[in-house]
């Protein structure tokens, strides 16, 4: 009989054994040089940021009076006691863009998973039930992305009031149509699959099918759109700091940071440039990362 | 209850099954669906099932036979019970499928599809695949469940350290081994087999068919095996059903069938069968025109546009399914069909 025969060809690829999911995706994510200069930059923020009170040389509210405006410390007046400069008021601007950066990744954290939290359930119920209760997400959806993000971002922040949390919420209302219409597409191409069949016919659940068959397999467009969102939500975020709604003063935010220094900016270069550097370094690595992501996790980019 | 399945398997010739008992008997099973044709059209019916009927025996094999769109898969969703029939009645051991609670019922019904590389979830691993039934159906420790999981897996000829492999680490045979496995894993009387095997590499087929029918053997388990693959019908079947267009327009025993096909739709599937020997194939030309649009059925029989034999009575009375030569066939020159 065939059955012995068949259990030895069965054995042979224990052998070579195939490299785990896991494995492979690194393999593909690595080709990409790009995408893990952005990792690396990403990783380097996110230890300033968890150990700023360490690494940075001062408190990020602590005003020397005596060195209010001092250039950076290559320019001439320049003292390497505050590398980067002092702002209008004398504080260090280098420990305040560290302690920011801490604020930044924070604001991209939670506002990713507030958004994403929230698209996925409202995507999966509009894909998994359809009908009317489809169009009603899906239309309130299109009306959100036809206002301008940070039009829509305001609006909210002027219902709930200023205020660094509530301009995350904001934030995170602004990108959440992206996330529920990802989600919802996603989720009406693996319904139409066989091994969702397979799971109703075994007696599946509808909260079942939705979180432990079906997400798991919406998971990767997911991945890489919240990795762009982080970027999208640190920008938003400075933009409402910038305009006085978001996170006030004396909070190191970097957004914040720019706003209150703008009147010296012919005066004293550096007390713009190197939040906005900041801002601009952050933002770039979220989205080389991002797109090594995709390029990664999308097989039909794969070469 | 004239007219049924039922009447003609006790009938003479029906074969050596019936000391066994039926495990699942449809009658008159209909699944129609209306599609909205705009807002100005009246909304469509489609009747992609309408008015099947058998019976299935422990250990015994059902092939429901028709080229695509005739309803098998249908058929198939109804059996399931993933879709509800839109009328007609289903008895598991003669009772009706209202009167079981929906868990006793899931564990008598179970399926294997048509193609491996869509039927398991590709995020989980093969032993959370397997066990997933016995986790939503029944109330078996972590431990239990690992260990009938490694029992179906040894019947199905995989390895226990396989485990723990995900899906896309496996042949297309192999896959199609772990999803048989899923289907035994609740001990299911009947299992709806759709095209099970028209996915697979002929070499393949082979095998994965001889492991269906030797764990049929040792479960008694009843088949209701969907295919258009009339030499994989003759391997595995012992009941035919022939459907055209959402209705069985021959049924009866295999041997039956394929000696002398008494519907001219039925004798054209089997001419069209591939064979090694060409002379021994039976020169019957291939049915003029294409399957006509389920949405607009021809009137009278539904086969009457492309029959070769077709008369004017064809197109205006609608067959009916009558017992002839130890088999049921909706035809009415059946008696003339040499």
């Amino acid at each position: 009989m065939s059955a012995t025969d068949d259990i030895e060809m069965m054995a042979s690829p224990a052998k070579a054994a195939p490299p785990s999911p896991l494995r492979t995706f690194w393999w593909s994510f690595a080709e990409n040089k790009g995408a893990v200069a952005g990792l690396l930059v990403i990783v380097v923020i996110a230890i300033l940021a968890i150990f700023a009170d360490w690494i940075a040389p001062h408190s990020p509210t602590e005003q020397f009076r005596d060195f209010r405006l001092l250039p950076p410390f290559w320019a001439d007046g320049g003292t390497l006691r505050f590398p980067l400069g002092t702002d209008d008021i004398g504080r260090d601007i280098l420990s305040r863009l560290i302690h920011g950066a801490r604020l930044s990744m924070a604001i991209g954290l939670i506002v990713v998973t507030l958004a994403l939290g929230m698209g996925i359930v409202l995507g999966l119920v509009a894909g998994f039930y359809r009908g009317w209760i489809d169009v009603a997400i899906m239309r309130l959806m299109d009306m959100m992305l036809a206002l301008p993000s940070l039009l829509l971002a305001i609006v909210v922040v002027a219902i709930l009031g200023p205020g660094l949390s509530n301009a995350m919420f904001a934030v995170s209302i602004v990108v959440l149509p992206h996330y529920a219409r990802l989600t919802r597409a996603a989720v009406i191409s693996e319904l139409g699959k066989d091994y969702v069949v397979a799971s109703r016919v075994s007696g599946a659940g509808t909260l079942r099918l939705m979180f432990s068959t079906i997400l798991p397999n919406c998971m990767a467009p997911l991945i890489v759109q919240a990795t762009l969102g982080f970027s999208t939500a640190i920008l938003d975020a400075a933009a409402l700091g910038f305009l006085g709604l978001g996170a006030q003063p004396p909070t190191p935010e970097w957004g914040t940071m720019l706003a209150s220094a703008r009147e010296f900016v012919t005066r004293a270069w550096w007390v713009v440039t190197f939040p906005g550097i900041a801002i601009l370094v952050t933002v770039l690595a979220f989205n080389l990362m991002g797109d090594g992501l995709r390029d990664a996790l999308d097989p039909k980019l794969k070469r | 209850m004239t007219g049924t399945a039922m009447d003609m398997r006790q009938g003479p010739g029906s074969g050596t099954e019936t000391a066994s008992p039926v495990v699942l008997e449809a009658r008159d099973l209909k699944r129609y669906y209306s599609i909205r044709r705009g807002m100005f059209a009246a909304d469509a019916t489609v009747k992609a099932v309408d008015g099947v009927s058998f019976a299935l025996r422990a250990g015994s094999t059902l092939a429901v036979v028709g080229e695509s769109g005739c309803g098998k898969s249908t058929l198939a969703r109804v059996v399931t019970l993933i879709d509800e029939p839109t009328s007609g009645e289903m008895r598991f051991d003669g009772r009706l499928a209202a009167e079981f609670d929906g868990r006793t019922l899931r564990r008598k019904v179970q399926m294997i599809f048509q193609n491996p590389y869509g039927s398991l979830n590709p995020r989980k691993k093969v032993g959370q695949i397997l066990e997933e039934p016995l986790e939503i159906n029944t109330s078996l420790s972590k431990a239990e469940r690992r260990e009938r999981a490694h029992v179906i897996m040894a019947k199905v000829g995989m390895r226990p350290d396989q485990y723990d492999r995900y899906p896309h680490m496996f042949s297309g045979g192999q896959r199609q081994r772990i999803a048989i496995a899923r289907a035994l894993m609740l001990n299911p009387e009947v299992v709806v087999a759709d095209e099970p095997v028209s996915a697979l590499d002929v070499s393949i087929q082979a095998q994965v068919l001889n492991l269906m029918m030797d764990l049929q053997e040792e479960f008694k388990l009843a088949y209701l095996f969907i295919s258009h693959d009339l030499s994989v019908v003759r391997h595995i079947a012992e009941d035919v059903l022939v459907m055209y267009l959402g209705k069985p327009v021959e049924h009866g025993p295999k041997e039956t069938i394929f000696a002398r096909a008494r519907h001219p739709y039925t004798r054209t599937l089997l001419a069209a069968t591939p064979r090694v020997a060409f002379e021994d194939k039976p020169q019957i030309p291939p049915p003029k025109g294409e399957l006509p649009s389920p949405l607009n059925p021809p009137p009278g029989c539904a086969y009457h546009r492309r029959c070769p034999f077709a008369t004017e009575r064809c197109a205006t009375e609608v067959p009916p399914l009558r017992p002839v030569d130890g088999r049921l066939v909706a035809c009415h020159y059946a008696e003339q069909m040499a």
